[in-house]
């Protein structure tokens, strides 16, 4: 009984309405991804897209159909209303446990590990980050490892020689990719001192952009000499922490796991209806994850320099703490849109030279960038 | 003898790959922003605009049969067409014509035509077969239906697609 009472009812509240919202925002931003993606690459190719969505009610008689959606707006609800009716077929020959939790593993773990991402700064006195974990990025880098098993699972259980080959490149991919990607962020840790997602905002804040070294609202000056000598290895952490990620996330150009030219489907041809679709979400669930991971870490998060953050006091705090929400958002939307673009532009590549490209440079660079930022770190910055 | 595939020879630039990432960046995104501001004119809306007007003379939609100016059907009931389809879309039953027509002396004509069209490929031959200038393609392209008996065109909706021509053949005129 006193255990109830000494509970934090303030903090499970907030906790609660934070998850709420995010999970809203995002599962939102996804379906509205996939469709952007549908827009976009149609743009991109001299097409329209999907743009007009509504119901056909000139079957019934009516003199216009009736599309209450703004031109194409609509599709994601479409989409999902179809996906949801469809057929759910389990093929009598697969491995029924493994075929069954490996679409759910696949998106758990992209929405999971967004409780870590501080995608604001305060609203009143509450933190806008679900869990301040001292291991932020070591948390997403484990969850987004389990993701990549939904897709071993499902390459594995469905029995079928084109899931399990998209299975096995997937596993492939998986580790020579992250190698490379843990080890571009450890010297963003080394400068900071501290494996915490917030903290690193706050360094960003103080000191400008990661990518942006000196810009700041406090001190508006070119970056001094130590700070431009410091920007090298960041930038090139940032290359290959994007590339990185854009394996780890199975987009294009290193999408060999779902290459559908040569593999049908890859790991999920076996899949159909909603347990399809998770694994479509899942993989944009994983896009947005690491749009918001290259924001915080390089792009200074929720902070734009000459916005406050929210913790004025007051209706001010409020609005500047909402501001600060939308400008993460904003920025994660522009990552998303980048991904996009490289999607539709380049070729995909070839699997030895996916393994040559991970293993014989973004390895070998990754982990000399972290002896020549301890250098720098050395050499430029002693401590004091 | 073993060919040697020439290799081309990459610069610098090419060879780090990133800075032709924008160069295929800026043509795709060139594009873009040339379907943002309107000024593709490759795009046609389809069920509202259509390219009907500019069809080519030669071109092949649905098989029909048409009509002579007595309003009789050119077909004979010959059957080379139903013969020389190469999907068998074509199935004719040929019937008799009475012996107090004035077209008596055609003697066949086809008791029943049809066209199944989901098989039809649009591939002209019966046309071109034809001795009696009886079926042409037209130019219908949007040949759909809900059901499968419904896509089987029969001899009622064959004429009424194909119409009236004159001229062409007159070998079962009255005079003649």
């Amino acid at each position: 009984m006193n255990l109830l009472l000494e509970l934090d009812w303030f903090y499970i509240a907030t906790s609660l309405a934070k998850t709420v919202f995010l999970l809203g925002v995002v599962l939102t931003l996804v379906s509205y991804t996939v469709y952007a993606e549908r827009r976009v690459s149609a743009l991109m190719q001299d097409r329209l897209g999907p743009n007009r969505t509504g119901f056909p009610i000139t079957l019934l008689g009516a003199k216009k159909d009736f599309s209450p959606f703004l031109g194409g707006l609509g599709q994601p609800i479409a989409d999902a209303v179809k996906l949801l009716l469809k057929e759910d077929f389990t093929p009598n020959y697969v491995n029924k446990f493994y075929y069954w939790i490996a679409p759910g593993l696949g998106i758990a773990a992209g929405i999971v590990a967004l409780a870590v991402i501080p995608f604001g700064s305060e609203i009143a006195g509450v933190p806008m980050v679900i869990a301040n974990l001292d291991i932020g990025p070591l948390f997403v880098f484990a969850l987004t490892s389990v993701g990549v098993y939904g897709i071993v699972l499902a390459g594995w259980s469905s029995n079928s020689k084109y899931s399990f080959l998209g299975g096995m490149r997937s596993t492939s991919q998986m580790i020579s990719y992250e190698l490379s990607l843990g080890l571009s962020v450890v010297p963003l840790f080394l400068i900071l001192g501290k494996l915490n997602l917030v903290e690193i905002i706050a360094y960003q804040v103080k000191n400008g952009w990661m990518v942006l070294p000196g810009i700041t609202a406090a001190s508006p000056s070119l970056p001094t000499l130590e700070q431009i000598v410091l920007w090298i290895p960041v930038l090139i952490s940032f290359i290959i922490f994007t590339v990185a990620m854009f394996a780890e996330t199975n987009r294009l150009p290193f999408d060999l796991p779902e290459a559908e030219t040569e593999l049908v489907g890859g790991y999920h041809t076996e899949y159909s209806s909603m347990k399809f679709a998770l694994f479509f979400l899942g993989e944009y669930a994983a896009m947005i994850l690491g749009s918001s991971l290259i924001v915080v870490l390089f792009f200074g998060g929720w902070s734009v320099p000459w916005i406050p953050d929210g913790s004025a006091p007051g209706a001010a705090g409020i609005i500047w703490g909402l501001v600060n929400i939308g400008v993460f958002f904003a920025k994660v939307v522009a990552l998303l849109l980048f991904f996009i673009a490289i999607r539709w532009t380049l070729p995909r590549f070839r699997y030895d030279q996916l393994m040559k490209l991970g293993w014989i440079w973004f390895f070998e660079i990754a982990l000399v960038n972290i002896f020549l930022t301890a250098f720098i770190l050395a050499y430029f910055f002693p401590r004091s | 003898m073993a060919y040697t595939v020439p290799r081309p020879k990459l610069t610098f630039a090419e060879k780090i790959y990133l800075p032709t990432v924008l160069a295929g960046l800026k043509i795709t995104l060139g594009h873009l922003v040339k379907m943002l501001r309107g000024k593709t004119e490759v795009i046609m809306q389809y069920p509202e605009e259509k390219w009907d007007a500019n069809l080519p003379d030669h071109y092949r939609g649905a098989p029909t049969l048409v009509s002579d100016e007595h309003g009789r059907t050119r077909c004979v009931a010959c059957q080379l067409c139903e013969f020389i389809c190469p999907p068998r879309a074509i199935t004719i039953k040929p019937a008799e014509i009475p012996s107090d027509n004035p077209f008596a002396k055609v003697e066949k004509f086809p008791g029943e035509f049809e066209i199944d069209m989901i098989r039809c490929i649009y591939c002209g031959m019966c046309e071109e077969v034809c001795p009696e200038q009886a079926i042409f393609l037209r130019k219908d392209y949007a040949i759909t239906g809900s059901t499968r008996k419904e896509m089987v065109h029969d001899k009622a909706r064959l004429i009424e697609l194909g119409g009236v021509r004159t001229g062409l053949v007159h070998k079962w005129n009255e005079k003649k």
